[in-house]
C-alpha cells in the first residue's frame, strides 16, 4: 500500500503555454482562468491534495508572477505547511540546462529538489487537461499492475499538442506500442500524468541527459516501452485537453451541461481555489439570466444567456451578453451587446457598444482593454 | 507572556438567541447564517481585522461546537497568527470550582488572565449578535481623545422605537449624563449598540468589584457600567451612523437579509476597502438554467436554480428545481426545494428538503387574519413532505408528513 504522504507531486505550470498564446501572454498555463472562479492549476492541485499528497513542487519557466499571486503560500489547498507543502520552483538555469525548453529540461533543472524530497514516488502533471480524477485510484492501479510507470490516458480525438503520445495496450492495460499522435484522429492519448518511483525518474532523466537527449516523451517513454513495464489507466469521466483558444471556449461552455459540471465539481473531491471574499452575486429587478454559470461578486441587471461569468463581473441594465466567457471584474455597460466573446480580466465594454464574434469563433479581448 | 498589545477585542458569543427558536437549537446565535455566505460573527470579526485589531478572544458557552469549528484557527479572517490571533474562550474549571459565564461582565472577569497576558491599554467589548460595518479604530481614537474610562457606541434610533433600547443621555461634549433601560417614555433616542471600549486598568478594577458584589447580576449594561457612572468615571458616547441591526428575532433576521437587496440600505458588502470575510464553501459558481427566472435576489456559489426566485437570499449549494417558487425568503446552505414547491415569506434553515408541491409560508396579502401573519420557519434538516403546508408564522422543527391530493381537498 503506497502511503499518500510518500508521493511527491510535480506540476509543470508552463507546459503548452503556446497553445493558448492569447491567454498566456502575461501568465502561465496554470494561472489561466477557467470555469468562472478557478485557474487551471486548481484542478491539478486539488486532485493531488484530495488524495492526501502533502508536498507539491510547481515548476515554472516564465511569466509566473500571476501564478505566484494565485498560489500564495498554498493555504487554499492546505499546502501551507511546516513539513512539505507547496514549493514554487522558479527556473534554475545553469550552463548545462537550457531555460526549460521542454519537460526533460524542466525536470533536470529541478533534480536537486526531487533528490532532496523524502517521498518514494512521484506524480507528474501538466495544467491544461481539465478534469477531476481520483489520484488514489490511479496509485492503486499502479500497485495492482506492478507497473514501473503508469500513465493516465483518455480516449477520444487526439489534441493538437506537441509530443502527444498515443498508446496501444494489451488486455492488462500494459502499453505495447506508442506513437506521436495526429491531431484530430481518434485514439488513446496521454493526459501527461505520470506516476513512478522517484528513483526511476531520477535515473531515467540522468541517463537521458548524459546522452544529450532532449525529449521526455521520445527519449524516456517511447525508448523504454519494451524495457520497462508501462501501464495506461483510462480516465472515463469529464476531461478536456485545452490545446487552443477554441478548445478553451468549448471546455468552459461544456460546464453548462449538468453531467459535465457534476463530474468536474463532485462534492467527493472539491476543487479548491484562492478565495476572494466577494459578496454573493446580486440580481437586479430587471435581470434575465438563462443557462449560465455565475460567480460571487457579480452584479447582474441585464440579460445574460449561455455564459460563464467570473467573479466580480457587472452587467448593467439593458445590456445583453450571449455565448461568452467574461473574466474577473469585467464590466458590460448599460445597453451594450456582447456575443461570442472571451473577455480577459477587467475588460470594459462601454455603454451602448456592440461586440460580436462568429458562432464557434469567439473574439478575444485582452486584459484591461476598454472598448 | 505574550507580546504587549495596545488594544484587544473580547467578543461575547455565548448567547443562545432564544428568540430565534429552532434556528438556534443546535448552534449559538453568532453562528447563524446571514447574507448568503456569511454568519453573524463574520461581521464583528471582519470589523476587528479591518480596524487593525488582531487579538480577539471569542467567549463561547451555548452550543459551541459549530461556532468553534467555523472559527477554527481563524485563517478565514487572517487571524491565524504567531502573536495574537483568535482564541476561543470557554468556561473552565478552577481550583475554587467551576462555573458557567453568569453574565457578560462575569464572562470577561473569568478571562482576566487571558487579557493580562497581552497587557493591553484598552479592551474592546463586542457582541456577536449584530450586523454592521464599523471602524473600531476611530472609536478607540475618540476614547483616547476624551481620556475616557469607557466609551459606548451609540446609534440614533427613531423615537417611536426608542423604548425598545438601552438609551443614553449625552451632554454637548459627548459625556454620558444618564442611562435609561427600555423606558416607557424615552428622553433620548441614542441607543447603545453593545460595543464598548474600556481602558483596561479601569475595567479590571470594576470587574473585580462587580464580582465581589453578591447582589450584582454581573452584566455590563445593568451593573458594571452604572457602577462606573455612579463612581463618577468618565463615560462617553461615540456616535455611529451606519447600518446596524440586531438580528435577534425571526422578523429582524429576515428583514436584515432582505435589506441586502435594497439599494437604499447602507450596507455594501462589495466594498473592497471593508471586506467581510467568511469561510469559503469551496463550491463551484452557481448555475442558472434556461428555465429559471431570477430577479432581485442574492445567490451564491454551489446553487443550482431551475425555478423562480424573486426577492430572496440563497445560501451555498441551495437547489431550486423546475417549477418551484422562492419568493421573499431566506434559504440556508444545502437546502433542496423540489419541483412545484413554493417557499414564500419564510426562512428555511440548512439542509432542509421541501418536497414537491409543498407550500411554506404565505403572502401577507393572501392571509385571512393579518394579525396572525408572520414569517414561516423550517428548521435545519427538516423534510416538509409532498403537498404539505407550513402555515405563516409557524416554526417547524420536525419533519412534516406528506399530504395526498385527496386529503388536500378535504
Amino acid at each position: 500500500m503506497i502511503r499518500s504522504n510518500d508521493i511527491l507531486g510535480m506540476i509543470h505550470s508552463n507546459a503548452y503555454d503556446a497553445c493558448l498564446s492569447e491567454l498566456t501572454n502575461m501568465r502561465t498555463m496554470g494561472s489561466v482562468p477557467f470555469g468562472g472562479r478557478y485557474r487551471l492549476i486548481d484542478f491539478t492541485l486539488s486532485n493531488m491534495v484530495n488524495a492526501g499528497i502533502g508536498k507539491v513542487g510547481v515548476l515554472t519557466k516564465s511569466n509566473y508572477q500571476s501564478l505566484m499571486d494565485h498560489l500564495g503560500t498554498g493555504r487554499a489547498w492546505d499546502l501551507a505547511r511546516k513539513h512539505g507543502g507547496m514549493y514554487l520552483l522558479p527556473p534554475f538555469v545553469t550552463g548545462e540546462n537550457g531555460n526549460f525548453g521542454n519537460r526533460l529540461d524542466a525536470i533536470k533543472g529541478n533534480l536537486h529538489f526531487i533528490a532532496r524530497s523524502d517521498e518514494e514516488y512521484v506524480l507528474m502533471s501538466d495544467c491544461n487537461v481539465v478534469m477531476n480524477f481520483s489520484v488514489s485510484e490511479f496509485v492503486a492501479f499502479h500497485e495492482k499492475t506492478g507497473a514501473d510507470i503508469s500513465i493516465l490516458v483518455k480516449r477520444g480525438k487526439v489534441p493538437a499538442m506537441a509530443n502527444m503520445l498515443v498508446f496501444e495496450t494489451d488486455g492488462s492495460s500494459r502499453v505495447t506500442s506508442a506513437v506521436f499522435g495526429e491531431a484530430g484522429e481518434e485514439g488513446t492519448f496521454s493526459t501527461n500524468i505520470y506516476f513512478m518511483k522517484k528513483a526511476l525518474l531520477e535515473r531515467l532523466v540522468n541517463e537521458a541527459a548524459a546522452l544529450k537527449k532532449k525529449n521526455f516523451e521520445e527519449d524516456i517513454i517511447l525508448a523504454n516501452i519494451n524495457s520497462l513495464k508501462i501501464f495506461a489507466m483510462e480516465h472515463k469521466g469529464f476531461a478536456y485537453a485545452i490545446d487552443s483558444l477554441a478548445a478553451y471556449y468549448e471546455a468552459n461552455m461544456a460546464l453548462l451541461e449538468a453531467p459535465n459540471a457534476h463530474d468536474l465539481f463532485t462534492s467527493k473531491r472539491p476543487i479548491y481555489t484562492k478565495v476572494r471574499d466577494d459578496m454573493p452575486a446580486l440580481y437586479g429587478i430587471e435581470s434575465n439570466v438563462e443557462n449560465c454559470l455565475i460567480s460571487d461578486g457579480c452584479v447582474i441587471k441585464g440579460r445574460v444567456e449561455n455564459c460563464i461569468l467570473a467573479r466580480g463581473v457587472t452587467v448593467e441594465k439593458g445590456a445583453v451578453v450571449r455565448n461568452s466567457i467574461i473574466m474577473q471584474d469585467s464590466f458590460i455597460g448599460a445597453g451594450a451587446h456582447a456575443e461570442n466573446v472571451i473577455f480577459d480580466k477587467s475588460v470594459v465594454l462601454k455603454p451602448g457598444k456592440t461586440l460580436c464574434g462568429a458562432e464557434g469563433f469567439p473574439v478575444f479581448v485582452g486584459k484591461g482593454i476598454v472598448i | 507572556m505574550s507580546k504587549k498589545t495596545e488594544c484587544i477585542a473580547m467578543l461575547l458569543a455565548g448567547g443562545q438567541g432564544s428568540r430565534l427558536g429552532i434556528l438556534t437549537k443546535n448552534i449559538a446565535k453568532p453562528a447563524v447564517p446571514y447574507g448568503g455566505k456569511y454568519r453573524i460573527i463574520d461581521f464583528p470579526l471582519s470589523n476587528c481585522v479591518n480596524s487593525g485589531i488582531y487579538t480577539v478572544g471569542v467567549l463561547t458557552q451555548y452550543q459551541p461546537l459549530e461556532l468553534n469549528d467555523y472559527i477554527g484557527n481563524g485563517a478565514a479572517w487572517d487571524l491565524d497568527r504567531e502573536s495574537g490571533g483568535v482564541h476561543i474562550l470557554s468556561p473552565y474549571q478552577q481550583i475554587e470550582g467551576s462555573e458557567w459565564y453568569k453574565g457578560t461582565a462575569n464572562a470577561i472577569y473569568q478571562n482576566i488572565n487571558f487579557i493580562d497576558r497581552y497587557d493591553p491599554e484598552y479592551v474592546c467589548i463586542l457582541s456577536g449578535d449584530h450586523i454592521y460595518k464599523m471602524d473600531y479604530s476611530k472609536m478607540l481614537a475618540y476614547h483616547k481623545e476624551k481620556d475616557a474610562a469607557c466609551t459606548i457606541a451609540m446609534l440614533e434610533v427613531p423615537w417611536e422605537e426608542a423604548s425598545r433600547f438601552g438609551l443614553m443621555l449625552v451632554d454637548d461634549n459627548g459625556a454620558i449624563t444618564a442611562f435609561e433601560e427600555k423606558p416607557k417614555e424615552p428622553h433620548s433616542n441614542k441607543a447603545s449598540m453593545g460595543v464598548y471600549v474600556f481602558t483596561w486598568s479601569k475595567l479590571r478594577e470594576y470587574l473585580l468589584a462587580d464580582e465581589a458584589d453578591e447582589t450584582s447580576s454581573n452584566d455590563f449594561g445593568k451593573d458594571l457600567i452604572p457602577a462606573m457612572h455612579q463612581a463618577g468615571e468618565r463615560l462617553f458616547a461615540y456616535c455611529f451612523d451606519g447600518y446596524w441591526k440586531d438580528v435577534g428575532t425571526i422578523d429582524s433576521l429576515w428583514e436584515a437579509n432582505l435589506d441586502l437587496l435594497r439599494p437604499s440600505v447602507d450596507l455594501d458588502l462589495s466594498d473592497p476597502s471593508w471586506r467581510i470575510y467568511s469561510k469559503s464553501s469551496a463550491a463551484p459558481p452557481h448555475y442558472i438554467s434556461a428555465k429559471a427566472k431570477v430577479q432581485n435576489s442574492m445567490i451564491t456559489e454551489g446553487c443550482s436554480i431551475a425555478g423562480e426566485v424573486d426577492y430572496s437570499v440563497l445560501f451555498a449549494r441551495v437547489k431550486v428545481e423546475e417549477g418551484a417558487v422562492v419568493d421573499s425568503s431566506i434559504v440556508m446552505p444545502g437546502t433542496v426545494i423540489k419541483k412545484g414547491a413554493v417557499v414564500q415569506y419564510a426562512i428555511v434553515a440548512e439542509n432542509a428538503v421541501i418536497e414537491p408541491g409543498a407550500v411554506v409560508g404565505e403572502k401577507p396579502e393572501n392571509t385571512k387574519n393579518r394579525d396572525e401573519w408572520g414569517v414561516a420557519v423550517v428548521g435545519a434538516g427538516v423534510r416538509v413532505g409532498q403537498g404539505a403546508r407550513v402555515a405563516p408564522k409557524a416554526m417547524v422543527g420536525e419533519d412534516v408528513p406528506a399530504v395526498s391530493a385527496e386529503e388536500e381537498e378535504k
